[in-house]
């Protein structure tokens, strides 16, 4: 019976992992927010890994129809303006709608680069360009990638763009390039600077909390330890640095 | 040693050629004009100019990738750090890019005839947005 019981958590877990990718439709819309601020960080001082950061999502917070966070992350890295087909748009981040077909119920989320501990895109990586800072963010090393997009058919988020064509601005803070491969930073830019990323800033709700994940005090550990959360796709074990609440 | 000398007399003989071909050249085509370097602003380069002359190129790809790997934004060292410094004004105080001939890293590269990509996907005038960061 408990066997029974354990097949059928598992079995439920699985649908809502997979109902992410099969069932979602990418639309443009989520709130996101962050509570807890950066630790400063002289400028001269490399990133440790006694940080690891983190996001939790909420989703009860998260509205349909609002893309505020997807919009920002635009602005804030260059990709609002793009011209060219809809296929090959680049596209860091993006907001899902979620339906249980058997309850009704259903939820909205923004998906972006889930900042793996164990990375798939680092691991077949064959120039090293994907990489995992010792913070936790993955990042693309543009100076050496070649554009061979292995990374994008490794991602189980589908987080990664490429970039077809050629980058007309160079007035953001975000360096962009025509043949390179691009995702999420998790605004390092402005958390080296210590300030939140421009999803969290955007959010009109304050649904995303970023914080410290190594840090047993810090806000996004008490309330991962206190409320229910989830990974997307957990059963990939590549243990998402971001985490969904009420999905 | 008949064959020999006949070679010989071949080899002065297009010599003098060549020679009589190159002093008939234009002088303008031969001499092509030394760079010009603007002055930038500041009093002193983070390094001493003739380091800089032969390094620059190092220490950028270091602080390259020193910034984007472990997060270090200091910005001595820093292509926004170079930028800052070393933009060149146009006749309508407006600041040139790497468009420009007049641009810093032109000014040089194109009379050395090396082509750089750093400005395929960085800003080749100083970001205004956030001028303090280390990029």
């Amino acid at each position: 019976m408990a066997d029974q019981e354990k097949n059928t958590f598992l079995s439920r877990r699985q649908f809502l992992g997979a109902s992410i990718g099969l069932t979602g439709t990418a639309l443009l819309a989520p709130g996101v927010f962050l509570y807890q601020t950066a630790q400063a960080k002289p400028d001269a001082q490399p990133v440790s890994d006694t940080v690891r950061w983190g996001m939790l999502i909420d989703t009860n917070k998260c509205e349909s129809g609002c893309d505020d966070c997807v919009t920002a992350c635009a602005e804030e890295n260059g990709w609002q303006n793009q011209t060219g087909p809809e296929e090959v748009k680049v596209q860091w981040m993006r907001k899902v709608d979620l339906k249980d077909k058997n309850t009704g119920r259903e939820v909205s989320l923004p998906v972006m680069c889930q900042h793996c501990e164990k990375p798939p895109c680092v691991d077949v990586c064959p120039t090293g360009a994907s990489f995992k800072r010792a913070d936790g963010i993955v990042l693309v090393d543009k100076h050496i990638c070649i554009g061979c997009r292995y990374c994008m058919m490794a991602c189980p988020y589908k987080a990664r763009s490429f970039v077809h064509s050629p980058v007309e601005s160079h007035d953001d803070m975000m360096p962009r390039g025509m043949g390179t491969v691009e995702s999420c930073t998790m605004c390092t830019h402005l958390i080296d600077k210590d300030k939140s990323p421009a999803c969290i800033s955007a959010c009109p709700e304050k649904a995303i909390l970023i914080g410290n994940l190594n840090d047993k005090q810090s806000e996004i550990s008490l309330r991962i330890a206190s409320v229910s959360s989830r990974q997307i796709r957990a059963d990939l074990q590549t243990n998402p640095g971001v985490r969904y609440q009420g999905l | 040693m008949a064959n020999s000398s006949e070679q010989h007399h071949q080899v002065i003989k297009g010599t003098g050629m060549l020679v009589f071909l190159l002093c008939g050249m234009p002088s303008s085509q031969a001499e092509v004009p030394m760079p010009k370097l603007a002055q930038a602003s500041g009093e002193q380069c983070v390094e001493d100019t003739a380091f800089m002359r032969r390094n620059h190129m190092d220490l950028l790809k270091h602080q390259r990738d020193k910034t984007l790997r472990q997060g270090i934004r200091s910005k001595s060292h820093s292509l926004q750090g170079c930028l800052d410094c070393h933009a060149i004004y146009d006749n309508n105080q407006q600041i040139v890019d790497i468009k420009n001939d007049k641009h810093f890293c032109n000014s040089c590269h194109n009379y050395a005839a090396v082509k750089i990509d750093c400005f395929d996907c960085h800003s080749s005038t100083p970001l205004k947005n956030n001028p303090s960061a280390g990029i």
